[in-house]
């Protein structure tokens, strides 16, 4: 199926923006996407007319809200196709997810001397949670590297597995490079060695369609802002029999069955793991936004962004000096760049004057920066509301940094 | 000249500009030919750290006044040094502690002066105040 982008782009009331008295051209995508008036609207609805705190709830209001936060979950179990309904957790957004599998999982499987593997590809988001409780728990925090193009270098995951290895943290997608990681093929390895997986999915949840019951992953964990939804909402997945082992990580109302001063027993899943009062009007926007990118479909969502990547880097690999940072064979719609003698701020600070709304920087990943030697990059990541013109935006905006430079 | 006045003349010397490309072209030729510090002074005790761009200043104090130069990796970030160098360089420790800046916004600017990570103009002017104080208790 063509996708009408005219038509989806009237969907997003920002895209019809101006900056600096230009036509926004959007290439942020990667570190949030903008959201469809059927978010926004569903989110308004809520607050015109069904606030109130949800759950135990007797009125009208917050039975309706509590149906909404629910039904957002029902929607997330489809979207990745988890078992059971109480395998969905909500969180504020992936770092959290991150952290809570970290603290929990470690506080009942990770002792002294036991290893965790994260990748060198990771988002910050991936590494210092990690390293906290390895820290904490005397463990040890080893690295799966990746060779110049972005890709992990798979064959050493066996080798880097011990008896001790408890856990593998790997992202889906590299929000720096864009590569897509062979996450099949990391789950049997480490689940070969009986080594527990996470999967951090905030790249790639509003590229590809996940199911992880196919998959047969332990944790997954990916944000509602980089779907299209609203930000401080997130979702950890876990695997029930798993999340019933852990201990609580947070403390509070929700997540207990009863209080007594001479101790207290806690919910059943989902609940044990969501203290305080939950961000439902966020999960109802969620919801929307899944339904919206599930009614444009991900197959659709992905080749037309794929056809967005090929088109844009061919266009910007003709420009002399430029260096594309992540060339895998297997990539994402972000192009990560630099220009001779152009620092990435310079470019970035120049674009913006365009209208044109790229990253620059470290982008989270100083690792990944420290493997190629560099500062920091200029990131360009389409989403399929973008067009070819904008890249053709993108491109002359460019040589006109370029020209700027030349004296 | 004082800062103030020195303020008025590049205010004025950016009124001249049409559009925004003249005016970053300025800046990158100030970045350009602003001379930059030895390696010896590139010293994390000078460094200004944002999150994107690496700024060094270097001050000394010669006959009551300061001395100032500066580098960076980023050439806009270190074309607006430059203009801080152009305020600052040669006036009193005592001038620079009570100066009021306004240059910066009056030259459309003050986008660098949001107090994120990603810029380090108001580390520099901050940097730049504190040699002042510095320098005016040795004095």
């Amino acid at each position: 199926m063509t996708l009408d982008i005219n038509k989806i782009r009237k969907d997003f009331p920002i895209l019809q923006e101006k900056v600096h008295g230009k036509d926004l051209v959007y290439f942020d995508n990667a570190a949030t996407t903008q959201k469809p008036t059927q978010v926004i609207d569903e989110m308004v609805k809520y607050y015109y007319k069904y606030n109130s705190n949800i759950h135990r709830g007797v009125h009208y209001l917050s039975n309706k809200s509590t149906d909404g936060n629910e039904n957002a979950r029902k929607i997330v179990q489809n979207f990745i196709n988890a078992e059971h309904l109480h395998e969905i957790i909500f969180t504020r957004g992936t770092t959290e997810s991150v952290n809570l599998v970290a603290n929990s999982f470690a506080e009942r499987y990770i002792g002294e001397g036991d290893e965790v593997i994260v990748s060198e590809l990771e988002h910050h988001s991936n590494i210092v949670p990690w390293q906290l409780v390895c820290e904490k728990k005397k463990a040890v925090l080893k690295v799966l590297p990746f060779n110049d193009k972005g890709e992990l270098l798979l064959d050493e995951l066996d080798e880097l597995i011990t008896d001790r290895t408890k856990i593998v943290a790997v992202n889906h997608i590299s929000n720096s490079l864009g590569t897509i990681n062979p996450i099949q093929k990391i789950i049997d390895i480490a689940h070969a060695r009986g080594v527990k997986v996470l999967v951090d999915a905030a790249q790639s949840v509003q590229h590809l369609k996940i199911d992880v019951q196919e998959w047969d992953v332990d944790f997954l964990v990916f944000s509602g802002h980089k779907l299209y939804g609203p930000t401080g909402i997130g979702v950890l997945y876990g695997k029930e029999d798993l999340l019933n082992e852990m201990p609580p990580w947070q403390g509070g109302g929700e997540m207990i069955k009863e209080v007594r001063f001479s101790g207290t027993t806690y919910n059943e899943l989902p609940f044990k793991f969501e203290a305080g009062t939950p961000n439902y009007i966020d999960a109802i926007g969620l919801g929307a936004a899944i339904e919206y990118v599930e009614n444009i479909g991900l197959e659709n969502i992905d080749a037309y962004e794929q056809e967005l990547l090929a088109y844009a880097t061919e266009k910007l690999s003709s420009i002399d000096g430029l260096k594309i940072y992540g060339t895998a064979e297997h990539k994402t719609s972000v192009i990560s760049f630099l220009v001779d003698g152009i620092h990435f701020y310079d470019m970035g600070m120049l674009l913006d004057q365009m209208g044109i709304a790229v990253r620059t920087g470290t982008h989270c990943t100083e690792p990944i920066m420290q493997h190629f030697g560099i500062d920091g990059t200029v990131r360009a990541s389409f989403s399929f509301y973008n067009t070819k013109e904008e890249i053709d935006a993108l491109y002359n905006g460019i040589l006109k940094v370029c020209k700027m430079f030349v004296h | 000249m004082t800062i103030n006045e020195i303020q008025e003349e590049i205010i004025e010397e950016f009124a001249g500009f049409e559009d925004w490309m003249d005016k970053y072209a300025y800046l990158i030729e100030l970045g350009t030919d602003l001379q930059g510090l030895d390696e010896k002074h590139q010293t994390d005790q000078n460094l200004i750290k944002g999150c994107q761009s690496k700024v060094w200043f270097n001050a000394s104090l010669e006959d009551g006044k300061v001395k100032l130069e500066a580098d960076s990796d980023a050439i806009i970030v270190k074309g607006i040094a430059a203009l801080l160098i152009r305020v600052f360089n040669n006036q009193t420790p005592e001038d620079i502690m009570n100066a009021d800046l306004n240059f910066i916004d009056e030259i459309g600017l003050k986008q660098h002066l949001s107090p994120t990570r990603s810029n380090g103009l108001v580390s520099m002017v901050k940097q730049i105040k504190m040699y002042g104080i510095a320098f005016n208790h040795v004095k």
